[in-house]
């Protein structure tokens, strides 16, 4: 097992690819078809095109606050490559990646940020929760629906998500306690990206590895390099077996990095240097699963920049189709609230409604 | 006198209660090296010192609890929430320990402590950046609510609170953070908690209202005095505790009442407020004292947002139903 060999109290780091594209764990290396490595890296270039996309939509004004993902591809589409048909994603909300792996259309993951709910409400057959913005809270969501499929013996296993900063809050004691006593099926992957907000990971908790606080649990935990899409992927296939054969949850920590800001609010130079950042991309995950799929023949320079030139088509394309929607109507904001709408939600819509023809 | 934001203000009491009293300590997310989101508290770590001032894990319940333990043991913690809805977590020590402690312990323990936080709506933010839940907090017996509308009045009433023997819920109003400046005097003075402020005087009807609204207010003022609508306006800065006189003395001169409010309507504030006033001024009464608050529903996103808002427009509207009813 992963978990033994990688013992997060030894600050044992699973890498399997390292930041020069070379395979450094031969005996480790998935087997995986060059179909679903394709499927990953195409994944990974989107939700980095998306997302230095929406930066600049924000820039000019057309994009509300953006949650930046940039660096962290490898975290989010390793774990999600894991995955079967029939699992389920609870994400927080630096999940881009994961989501489109896992079948979001880009155009819901833009109309939420574009602020409009109806991003929030993926197609038929995508078992993804809406994003969340309250620390913690998606772990015992998860741990929830984890403990439904166990007892509806739907053979489900559930992937969530939280970041650095995200350890410090109850819920993720709660909910890895709780996950653990009923023996859930679920994978938690902390993207420790180093900074929660302009908090360093140093200051958010003296725990050498937060892999460890697994341990504390009764669970697995493992620390993996997050940038390396390839041990994120290993990672997690193992965690999700472990779990569907009815072991419980494991603890991933996916070691990774913000290289832009928290959100297109946040300004980084105030507690971070530009060094530090530099470093960084030297590791970041892109680069080098580029240079693993050349290296196997699978991909070539030429057609990389021909999809990043698709993607940059296809980016603009239905970022238009989602500024094209505008304001919703009314009548959304009372529909929703209920099944059905009870009297003093009719009163107000009715009233209002009065009020806007009257001012006309 | 310095000109001043509702933001400067605000790091401008705590520097001076800070350098005053060395028993007040800052501390939150992000509050320390950064300053905050919002930069409210630049500059207090590196003047005061990262024990004085500092970054905390994300941890609401642990910031609201460690000032709990924190008043009692001689300090006086002025902690901040980042945004209003990310209070949650830190509900249970609101509720349960920080509105009780004096109760429980006969007043062997009291907590001299506040809690900072900023709300509100009309900023086009994400989810959980825009509630207004002042009357949670007013609903719990052992807190005071308190909601400043203007730089002046943002630093009387933090030092007040700052000051206060018992716990203060500091709601800031983000949406006019830094929406005008008003001369801020630099020596300290205090806007007493409880007390409301007349800011216009007016004959034909009372409007209550608090936080960014009121500037909403004043908007739809210009527009119905044209009307020869006289409105007397009153900001309520505490929402818990009322000042009952204030608003009483007003309806009975004006005879009409309206209260406007953000935060959403049924149970909210404004049902207070309207039944003080049908209980205490019933026979001066001209029309039934009115609410205007928020819908019931979840704040809309941002393409929602516009009309859940409440404007000048439906504040001038609601006044003359009333005036004309």
């Amino acid at each position: 097992m992963l978990t033994k060999q990688y013992d997060p109290l030894k600050k044992k780091q699973l890498q399997i690819l390292d930041e020069n594209g070379k395979i450094v764990a031969k005996d480790l290396e998935p087997n995986l078809s060059k179909d679903q490595l394709l499927k990953m890296y195409k994944t990974m270039v989107l939700g980095r095109v998306a997302d230095t996309k929406a930066v600049q939509f924000q820039r000019q004004g057309r994009m509300l606050t953006f949650v930046i993902n940039k660096g962290q591809e490898a975290a989010q589409v390793g774990s999600a490559a894991a995955l079967e048909e029939q699992d389920w994603v609870v994400p927080a909300f630096r999940e881009f990646s994961t989501l489109l792996y896992r079948g979001a259309p880009l155009y819901n993951l833009y109309l939420y940020w574009y602020g409009n709910e109806w991003g929030s409400h993926f197609p038929e057959g995508v078992k993804i929760l809406p994003v969340n913005i309250t620390i913690g809270a998606q772990f015992n969501h998860a741990t929830g629906i984890a403990l439904a499929s166990k007892f509806l013996k739907k053979n489900e296993v559930v992937l969530t998500f939280i970041g650095d900063g995200g350890t410090s809050e109850g819920e993720f004691h709660e909910g890895l306690n709780f996950a653990s006593v009923f023996d859930a099926p679920v994978v938690f992957i902390i993207q420790n990206n180093h900074y929660a907000i302009s908090v360093p990971r140093n200051k958010q908790t003296k725990s050498i590895t937060l892999a460890q606080k697994a341990l504390a649990y009764g669970i697995p935990g493992i620390q993996v390099d997050g940038n390396d899409v390839l041990a994120m992927y290993v990672a997690t296939k193992e965690a999700v077996e472990r779990a569907r054969r009815g072991e419980g949850p494991t603890l991933i920590e996916a070691v990774t990095y913000r290289l832009g800001a928290h959100t297109t609010s946040d300004d980084p130079t105030l507690y971070r240097e530009d060094k530090e950042v530099e470093e960084w991309i030297k590791k970041e995950p892109l680069i080098r699963f580029k240079k693993y799929l050349i290296d196997k023949g699978y991909w070539s320079e030429e057609e990389d920049q021909k999809l990043q030139d698709e993607y940059n088509d296809y980016v603009n394309e239905v970022f238009k189709q989602v500024e094209a929607t505008g304001f919703y109507p009314l009548e959304e904001i009372f529909k929703y609230q209920y099944a059905e709408m009870p009297q003093h939600l009719v009163e107000q819509y009715e009233a209002y409604k009065k009020f806007l023809e009257e001012v006309k | 006198m310095a000109l001043m934001t509702i933001l400067q203000a605000v790091n401008h009491t705590l520097d001076q209660q800070m350098e005053k009293d060395p028993t007040v300590v800052v501390y939150g997310e992000d509050v320390g090296v950064e300053g905050g989101v919002f930069r409210a508290t630049a500059n207090l770590q590196k003047k005061y010192g990262v024990e004085r001032c500092f970054d905390t894990p994300v941890s609401e319940a642990a910031i609201v609890g460690t000032a709990v333990g924190m008043a009692i043991n001689g300090l006086k913690p002025v902690v901040e929430i980042q945004f209003s809805g990310f209070m949650f977590p830190a509900f249970n020590q609101i509720a349960a320990h920080v509105a009780r402690m004096r109760v429980r312990s006969r007043g062997k323990y009291h907590l001299p402590l506040v809690i900072r936080m900023p709300y509100g709506g009309g900023i086009r933010a994400l989810e959980h950046h825009s509630e207004s839940q002042e009357a949670l907090f007013a609903h719990i017996p052992g807190l005071k609510v308190v909601i400043p509308s203007t730089p002046y009045d943002t630093k009387g009433l933090l030092t007040a609170a700052i000051q206060d023997p018992d716990p203060v819920i500091f709601m800031e109003p983000k949406r006019i953070y830094r929406a005008f400046k008003q001369e801020v005097p630099e020596e300290e003075y205090i806007v007493p908690i409880g007390k409301a402020k007349v800011v216009k005087e007016g004959t034909d009807i009372t409007v209550v209202a608090w936080g960014a609204l009121v500037r909403e207010v004043q908007k739809a003022m210009q527009e119905l005095e044209q009307e020869g609508i006289s409105v007397e306006l009153i900001d309520l800065r505490t929402i818990k505790p009322i000042d009952k006189d204030t608003i009483i003395e007003s309806v009975q001169k004006t005879g009409r009442f309206l209260v406007v409010h953000e935060a959403v309507t049924s149970f909210g504030p404004g049902a207070e407020l309207v039944s003080l006033v049908t209980q205490n001024a019933f026979l001066s009464l001209e029309a039934p004292p009115t609410r205007l608050g928020a819908f019931d529903v979840t704040v809309p996103l941002d393409k929602g947002e516009q009309h859940y808002l409440i404007t000048p427009q439906r504040i001038a509207y609601e006044i003359r139903k009333l005036i004309n009813y």
